[in-house]
Order: C-alpha cells, then structure tokens, then sequence
C-alpha cells in the first residue's frame, strides 16, 4: 500500500482520480457490498445490480417496493424490504426468499451472523433463524431500530427505545437490558466483543462496556450519524455525521471513556459514509457533496478518490481483498477504484 | 428549540397532511374517501391501525404511535419516532407518491407528531407539515371538549375543522358546538359535512394558501363561522382592505363563548418589525412559554427586507423562512397568531410592540 502515502512535501492533496473507474448504476443507491467478484449495488427500491470488476453490470430484481436494510458476509447478501419480505442474494446472483411477513409489514432491520445464521425485525418483535432450528422471536419494548449479533456465541443486541436488549436466542431465561435513555437506532459490537455502540436519534452515540456495563456517552456531532465503520482489528470506531471523520479511540481496555475523538479529513461538507480499510490503518470516506477521500488513520494524510460529484455519497464498500473500492451517490453515480 | 432559519425552503420537500380527530369523528371516512376517489394523487398514509382502511394499497403503512422524549432538556419535546423511521422508509420510494397522510389515534395529542416535521433534521429536509386537519363530530364534540383535554388539543392544534355528522343535529346545536370550537381556535378553515362530503382539496395541500387565509381573520368577524356556507348575506369591501368574505354579517341569538383553558391571540402592525429584536423575543418567547402555547404562526415584514417572511411553531419549536418577494401594492403588514393556554396576553402584545420599528 506503499501508493497511500502521501509525498513528504505535498503541499497539495495527493489525487487517484484518474483510477476510478465510473459505472452507470441508473438508479439511487442505498449501500453496495462485495458478493464474491462482484459488487452488489443496493438500489432505493427494488433492484441490485451486480457489477464485475471489468465493469459488467446485470440487474436483479430482488423487492416488489422500497428496500430498507442490508447485511452482507461476503458469500449473500440479505435484505428486508416494505413488501414485508425477507430475501437473500448470493454470489451467483441468484435471490431466495427467506421469509415473508404475514400482514406485509415493513422487514426494518437485518443482520448476519458469521455462522450463517440471519436476523430480522419487524415493528417491536426480533427474529432469529440459525442452522435447522425453528425461527425464535423476542419482542422489544418498542420498535426496533438496529440489529447486531455478537462476534462470539449466539447473541443478538437489538436496539429501541430507551436502551438495547442483549438476547440469547439458545438460551432460556431473561434477556440482559443495557438502559439509556433516548431512541436507540444502529447497533454494534466491537470487533473484540468487549464495547456495544449504538447511534442515537439525537446527534450522538452511546456506548457500554459490556463487562460492567460502564456508559460512553460520545457526543457533539452537528447531525445524526448514519454509518460507523470499525478499522482494522477494531481499534477504533469511525463515524458519519459531522464536517469531519470522527475516530474514537478504542484500542484500550476503557475504550473512548475520558478520552477525545480524532476529527480527520475536514471539508465543509458532512460526511455522509465511512468504509474502514479491511486490513490497514486507512479508510475511505464519502461526503454530502459528493467527494471520496482516502485517510490514513496515523496522520490523517488525504488522497483525493473523487470529487465535483453531484449528490451525496451514499455507499462505500471494500472488496474482501481490498484491491477494490466500491462506491455510489444518491443519484446513481458510482464506481471502482483500483488499489 | 427555537431554530429560525434563513435559508430557502427547497422545492422538493413533500406536503404531510396530519389527519386527527376524537374516536367515531369520522377520519376513517374521509381517509377511504381520499384513497378512493379519482383525484389524480397518489397518497402515501400511515393509519394507526391496519385493516380499517378497505383498500389495498402498498402505501398504506401500519404504525405505532410511540412518543419519544428528546435529550435535549426540552420537556415538552416529544416526537413521533415510528415516523421518523416511516418517512426515512418512504422517501426510499420518492416519486412514487405525491404526498403523505399521517392519521393519528382519536385519543392522540397532535403535539407530538406535529413536532416530528420540527426537531427532526431528515424528516426536515424531506418533508414538510403541510396542515393539521381535525374530523369533528358535531354532536359529540362539545361533550367531549368539557370531558376529553385530547379533543380539545385537536381542536386546538388545526388548521382544517370537518365538522361532519351535522346531519344529527338542529341548528341550534350546530351553532352551539361551532361556537365552542371558535372559542378554542377561531382561525382554522371550518367545513360543515355530512359523512365528511369535503371537497378533498379543501383540507389537502393547504399550505401557504391557509397560513394567508388563516392570517387575514379578523376573529370577531368569525362569530358565525366561515362565510362560504351562507348564501343570504352580500360581500361587503368597505369596512377592511382584504377582510373579503369574512364580514360582520350577524346571526341573531348567537352565543359567544370564552374558553377558560384555551386562548387565542392576534397581533398585527402594519409597521416592518425590527428583525434584530423580533426574532430573539419571538425564541425567548417559545422558550419560556412554549408549553402554553400549542401553535404559533405569522406572516412579518421586516425592515429593509422585501421578502416575506413566514414561521409557524408548535410548543417551543419554530420553523420560519423568507417564503417570496412582497407584491407591488401588497400591504406590508405583520400578523401573528399564538394559540395556547393560558396565554399571557399582556406580555405577548407588549413584546410583541417592542419589536416594531419606530
């Protein structure tokens, strides 16, 4: 990754514009993910389209309406959509429906396990499918608004109003509450298993330490934080949401408590999406105006992906080798990078 | 709360209709209506209950009214979060609807999902709160208003009154209960239905065109309610420059209602205020009595502006802009209306004189 670096003396950003190969996606896109040697471009409403590196693009039509969550592992990609289904599409392209809500109500939020095990919610009530077992439920409080499973075991965070319940969906007995109040939307776990973080309605994020539940309160963001993206090996939490990438620290064992956030990578524009390198200290970020920047995380050194785009970035997405970075606007715009 | 803004309004923001109304008022029927009748529109609705609606559509979205306090030290800022999810959710969809419908619950205070449209930056940037309409039943409602404080807000919090079922009462008695609802709320545009038979586009995409009608009352005019269903009078232009339509026409042995609980205020000046002492006394205003006032709304001239400039406001939260260029021989004149309890009227009108310019 030696082209990352920066010259000693720039005084001007270092560019990679040159190497990005723009795509026609023809549709606005929500997320994009990498599905083997492709990229699946997540569309608002009912259409993937699967992208090779050479640039190939074949449309899947995978809801019969808008398309309001996604989680991928690499091997499919699963979704939930507002015509209350739950579909899964693989590397081949091929879609599988996962299930289907009875009355047709909104599938809101999804999630994978890395065994292969798959969680959706819809309204207050959180399911869980794994292996051949029967579908389990727990219902919450209150709507949900973000899914997340642990990196160990089987245990699912589901985030609502006023906190985030812990389920163990193999296990009987009561559900673990972590209580804060305010609406609680995205959810995640540390890489290590030790913090649970979860972005907030209000501008702000909150976070525990799970072992004596210890609060983060991480605040002063100017807008609601959209994407949270961990760096490589989980030492720190980056984040959408203010005119800069918000990196909290949390390499020690007290993760960010006491501490201040790295604010990298200014422009006088919001970040709307942070992709963490899979492997290194470095991230790519995408911009309401539309400009891509890769950040080295040690210094905050820039290299300019894109810019004079015009709709916000609205998906970055790595492939697993990380020879490739994918990424989309709101109006369709979108395109690799070669690395 | 209180965040003016100086931006322009851009042109892309959807019209959310806010459809409330006490149980058995009739919102159900007007909503079929709406979604059945052939307007040209598509509606996007959220109905607090699925199946009332006989009507398949993907665009009928069930919801949950969950209120949700904000962090933010405010304690009458509340917010509807299944909407702010709901609309995240539809704006996926945009284009494929013209606007939204939100029904509430018939026990539900309006406050909340009326706030959403303010505190929430997303919602804020998609959509816009176009009118809040509130179905009545003539012969219930003045029942309710002694005995039910949410259907007293409702009342309160409209800009569009349906006041339907006026079938199954005398006269009389629609005198009555329409008197008790101007006592509470003389400005809103008040329709007399049967089986809510409203013209759709009579409470449908109001916008600015009520905020100006709304704001040309002169309430003492309004004893008798509004003029369009009356054929026995003449329209008479003499006594005030825009009062069209609204003339002192008198209906005999009215009675005229004081609410003890609910006010309403005016306050006009033909004189442009001074943007610079208006605009802070107007936030310390709602900051300090934003939760006796349930609705504010104005149209202002400012000095040295040739824009108007229009805010409305729910509680303590307000939302104003420059909306467009006075017309030659428009007057410039100021009007604002505060609805609320207990307002302190004094302090209002004295504030209020402070901000105009010499």
């Amino acid at each position: 990754m030696k082209q990352f670096d920066p010259t000693e003396n720039s005084a001007s950003i270092v560019s990679i514009t040159d190497r990005v190969r723009p795509l026609v996606i023809g549709m606005p896109v929500t997320s994009v993910h990498f599905l083997g040697d492709r990229a699946a471009f997540v569309g608002a409403e009912e259409n993937v389209a699967l992208v090779s590196a050479e640039g190939e693009i074949s449309q899947v039509a995978v809801h019969g309406g808008g398309i309001l969550c996604t989680a991928s592992d690499g091997a499919r990609l699963v979704m939930g959509g507002d015509d209350g289904r739950l579909v899964a599409l693989d590397k081949a392209g091929e879609v599988t429906l996962l299930a289907t809500d009875p009355k047709r109500r909104w599938i809101d939020n999804v999630a994978l396990h890395p065994d292969g095990a798959v969680a959706w919610s819809v309204g207050k009530t959180a399911f869980v499918r794994g292996g051949k077992a029967e579908d389990k439920s727990f219902e919450v409080p209150s709507t949900v608004g973000g899914l997340a499973f642990a990196p160990k075991g089987l245990r699912l965070a589901i985030a609502h109003y006023n906190g985030v319940t812990l389920w163990f969906p193999n296990m009987a007995g009561n559900a673990e509450f972590l209580e804060w109040a305010g609406s609680h939307l995205g959810v995640v776990f540390s890489p290590d298993n030790k913090f649970l973080v979860t972005t907030m309605h209000e501008p702000a994020l909150h976070g525990w330490r799970l072992a004596d539940q210890r609060h983060m309160r991480m605040t002063g963001y100017p807008g609601r934080v959209r994407s949270m993206s961990w760096s490589a090996g989980g030492k720190a939490l980056a984040t959408s949401g203010a005119d800069t990438v918000i990196l909290w620290p949390f390499a020690s064992k007290d993760g960010p408590m006491g501490k201040q956030p790295a604010m990298l990578a200014p422009l006088a524009a919001r970040v709307s999406v942070v992709a963490c390198h899979p492997k290194q200290d470095v991230l790519a970020a995408g911009y309401s105006d539309g400009t891509i920047l890769l950040v080295r995380l040690n210094d905050g050194a820039e290299i300019l992906v894109r810019k004079n785009g015009a709709a916000a970035v609205s998906a970055l997405g790595w492939n697993a080798k990380s020879t490739l970075l994918a990424f989309a606007a709101e109006d369709g715009d979108a395109g690799f990078v070669e690395l | 709360m209180a965040e003016l803004s100086s931006s322009k309004i851009p042109a892309q923001k959807i019209p959310v209709t806010v459809l409330t109304g006490y149980l058995g008022a009739g919102k159900t029927t007007l909503l079929n209506r709406i979604l059945s009748e052939n307007h040209g529109k598509k509606y996007a609705v959220i109905v607090n209950e699925f199946g009332e609606i006989g009507i398949d559509n993907d665009l009928i979205i069930g919801a949950d009214e969950e209120v949700f306090e904000m962090n933010n030290g405010c304690i009458c800022c509340t917010v509807r979060g299944d909407l702010v999810r709901i609309l995240d959710g539809l704006m996926k969809r945009k284009g494929k609807f013209d606007a939204i419908i939100v029904e509430t619950t018939g026990l539900a205070d309006p406050a909340p999902v009326a706030q959403t449209f303010f505190v929430d930056e997303d919602v804020q940037n998609n959509a816009r709160l176009d009118a809040v309409v509130t179905v009545a039943d003539a012969k219930w409602l003045s029942d309710r208003l002694k005995d039910a404080p949410e259907a007293k807000n409702q009342i309160a919090f409209a800009d569009v009154i349906v006041l339907n079922k006026t079938d199954l009462v005398s006269k009389p008695e629609l005198a009555e209960v329409e008197a008790r609802i101007r006592a509470i709320n003389p400005y809103a545009k008040l329709h007399r239905t049967e089986r809510c038979q409203v013209a759709l586009s009579d409470v449908l995409e109001r916008g600015a065109f009520d905020l100006d009608r709304i704001l040309d009352i002169e309430p003492d005019f309004l004893e008798a309610g509004d003029d369009h269903d009356h054929h026995d009078h003449h329209h008479g232009h003499d006594h005030h420059h825009h009062d069209h339509g609204h003339d002192a026409h008198s209906h005999g042995g009215l009675k005229h209602y004081h609410d003890e609980e609910m006010q309403s205020l005016s306050l006009r000046s033909s004189k442009p205020l001074d943007p610079a002492k208006f605009m802070p006394w107007l936030q310390s205003l709602v900051a300090s009595e934003g939760q006796k006032i349930l609705r504010s709304k104005g149209i202002l001239s400012f000095s040295d502006d040739d824009d108007r400039y229009v805010f409305q406001g729910v509680h303590m939260m307000l939302e104003g802009d420059h909306q467009r260029k006075w017309k030659d021989g428009e007057p410039r004149e100021s009007r604002l209306v505060f609805i609320g309890r207990e307002l302190p009227e004094q302090k209002i009108r004295e504030g209020f004189e402070s901000c105009i310019t010499a």
